[in-house]
């Protein structure tokens, strides 16, 4: 996968979660993924198509997205039920959506489809294409998350 | 129709959380009364059944896309004069331009504050007024 689709989505997962949730995630080294397990407890995935093929999940720990989701809704949310699922899937969708308007500036003019969410300890994630893919970690004050993408350029 | 902070809003967008938030951000800037659609078809039987003086619609949902519920509406010459502000994730050059075409009011990005959500439905509001 190419290095220049890095930068759209860690810009976009630090804006959204600014905007939304007033935190301020702490992203660390890039590095690349070889297996098909989620990096967190609650994973958000999105599919692409256009001028790219591929996909996008953000996985997040569930201290993590319990903080995030009670930081967006004002009230605190205790275990990660249909609500915080709700809520990734909304995340995801938007983290896609600054990144592509981010993307298209170089370029790429890139659908999305609506985002589905999956949950539960070692789930897995299937990207849409087979090869590796980049895994940018996030560290908050609750805990990791991951932002998991795979992308080929047509 | 009113356009003060008592207008009932019609807030259509197929996650309950984002409902929830926009709900939040409207109190937020004095806007109490607000009705929930999870997409354009139940949206559209809320319209037929009370008074809503501006909708603010995800364009992403199942069923009926925000863009069908936009153009739905302004098909209908008992809504067509409905403020719309369409949300999304979409600020996509093509994008833009099906929903003005369609009849948009204006558009606004996700994410977004309380503050830029104010701005939108002001300038919709003096235009509609002017």
């Amino acid at each position: 996968m190419n290095v220049k689709f890095i930068n759209p989505f860690l810009d976009a997962t630090l804006y959204v979660l600014k905007t939304m949730a007033s935190i301020e995630p702490v992203p660390g080294k890039p590095y690349l993924k070889k297996d098909n397990l989620a990096r967190g407890d609650v994973s958000g995935i999105i599919g692409f198509t256009g001028a790219v093929t591929g996909s996008m999940a953000l996985s997040f720990s569930e201290r993590c997205i319990l903080n995030i989701v009670s930081n967006i809704l004002g009230e605190t949310m205790r275990e990660i039920n249909g609500e915080i699922e709700d809520a990734v899937g909304e995340i995801t969708n938007m983290v896609s959506g600054v990144a592509r308007k981010d993307l298209e500036s170089l370029g790429l003019s890139i659908s999305a489809a609506i985002p589905t969410v999956i949950s539960g300890k070692n789930h897995s994630i299937s990207h849409i294409v087979s090869a590796p893919s980049i895994i940018i970690p996030f560290e908050t004050q609750e805990g990791p998350f991951v932002v998991d993408v795979s992308i080929k350029e047509k | 129709m009113d356009f003060d902070k008592k207008m009932r809003i019609l807030v259509v967008d197929d996650f309950a959380t984002m409902r929830k938030v926009i709900r939040n951000l409207l109190s937020q800037i004095g806007y109490q009364e607000v009705i929930e659609a999870e997409d354009g078809v139940s949206a559209l039987r809320e319209l037929r059944s009370q008074k809503i003086d501006f909708i603010i619609s995800d364009w992403n949902m199942p069923n009926m896309s925000g863009i069908d519920f936009l153009k739905a509406v302004r098909a209908d010459s008992k809504f067509s004069s409905i403020p719309f502000l369409m949300v999304t994730a979409e600020s996509l050059k093509d994008n833009v331009v099906e929903a003005v075409k369609a009849g948009v009011s204006n558009y606004i990005v996700k994410p977004f504050t309380a503050e830029v959500l104010n701005k939108k439905i002001e300038k919709i509001i003096e235009k509609m007024k002017g």
